[in-house]
């Protein structure tokens, strides 16, 4: 009987998110208010005030929004099983969505119509990538010393040629460093002159 | 070759911070090193992952293996990009009271959001320079229609409500009335 009701609860969370994950379009931020609604109100499995909190946690992990919320949720309602079910509710449709157009591309790819609206997409891709850097920059470059980290680490992963993870850690320790220093000292001047010449090591 | 593309993508998601845009030069590092695709090949990548529902890093993730392992390919990347945030909701979920709103969290992002920053913004002009819209900066030349695709997007994405979906299909529709 438990064991039931154990099933039916892991299908419920299964489904609830598999419904919303074909909406999830650019990564989740879209899909976010259907996510809250669904698991704060349909289903009470979140405390409305709670919500925020898990977004955030959500953001910060590495990975998309929209599946560490389900992840998340998924765990606080039914542990393990739980974050499991939700997970695979989340990103199975897209996948198989992904794996229909992938298929429908390596298809059509060279019809000429086809050719000439990548040709156009091309650059818009480039667009969308530049939106991206520029909304990320808004919540990043918040004073100067933000700033000066951006233009530095752009210029090292356009200059310096090994693997951009690397430039990756190497720049997030030095900013962890460098804000811990900002908020020791709180002279942003010293702990610049500093970081940029462990981020150029 | 499932066994390097499961290695590849299990590394990416451990770093994938900031939204899948940021994974972009990442996953083009590999597929480079890997010689799995072309750099073309790549941004139509990107462009159909984009248009379709879901992160688009595991979008990207999910066509990159299809391509160089067929069904198998997929659902390989798929596990091991999706398995590195998956273990880390695991352990925040074991500790969460304790990491909420801690002040490490945030000057971690305070330095990481930046570096994100510059990481993007080179992905669009790594972009930009390996479908020839722009050369590379010694004897820099551009492709005007390109750059004007570029500006007239970025400025619709900045000022109007228009989603990157519709942005896509929209140069779609242009990129087939000017150049077909």
């Amino acid at each position: 009987m438990t064991n039931k009701k154990a099933l039916i609860k892991l299908w419920l969370i299964f489904f609830t998110f598999f419904k919303i994950s074909p909406i999830s379009f650019g990564g989740g931020y879209a899909m976010i208010p259907l996510l809250e609604k669904a698991v704060t109100k349909k289903n009470r499995w979140v405390k409305k005030e709670d919500i925020s909190d898990v977004l955030v946690v959500a953001q910060t992990v590495p990975g998309s929004i929209a599946v560490n919320t389900a992840t998340f949720v998924g765990y606080q309602v039914a542990g393990i099983p739980g974050a499991l079910a939700a997970t695979l509710g989340i990103i199975t449709p897209t996948f198989v969505i992904i794996l229909i157009f992938a298929t429908l591309f390596l298809n059509f790819q060279h019809n000429p119509i086809i050719q000439a609206a990548f040709v156009g997409i091309r650059p818009a891709i480039v667009a969308l990538i530049l939106y991206a850097a520029y909304k990320i920059g808004l919540t990043a470059m918040i004073d100067k010393l933000t700033t000066i980290i951006a233009l530095i680490s752009l210029m090292l992963f356009l200059f310096l040629p090994v693997h951009p993870i690397i430039i990756l850690i190497f720049g997030g320790v030095t900013g962890v460093l460098l804000s811990f220093r900002r908020s020791v000292h709180k002279t942003k001047t010293y702990s610049h002159s500093k970081g940029s010449s462990v981020t150029g090591d | 070759m499932l066994l390097s593309l499961f290695f590849t993508f299990l590394k990416i998601g451990f770093v994938s911070f900031g939204g899948g845009y940021s994974m972009i030069p990442v996953i083009e590092y590999e597929i480079k090193e890997h010689g799995w695709l072309t750099a073309q090949q790549f941004t139509d990548i990107i462009a159909v992952a984009g248009m379709s529902p879901g992160p688009i890093a595991t979008n990207i993730a999910v066509f990159v293996g299809y391509k160089v392992g067929g069904p198998l390919g997929a659902v390989t990347s798929l596990v091991a990009i999706s398995m590195p945030s998956l273990l880390i909701v695991f352990i925040i979920c074991l500790f969460f009271n304790k990491v909420k709103n801690q002040q490490f969290v945030h000057s971690a992002f305070y330095g990481l959001r930046p570096v994100i920053t510059g990481l993007v913004t080179y992905a669009a002009i790594k972009v930009a320079i390996q479908n020839q819209i722009i050369t590379s900066f010694s004897n820099f030349h551009f492709d005007t229609i390109g750059v004007l695709f570029i500006v007239i997007g970025f400025l619709l994405l900045v000022l109007t409500k228009i989603s990157p979906v519709s942005i896509i299909l929209l140069s779609g529709v242009f990129g087939i009335i000017i150049y077909y």
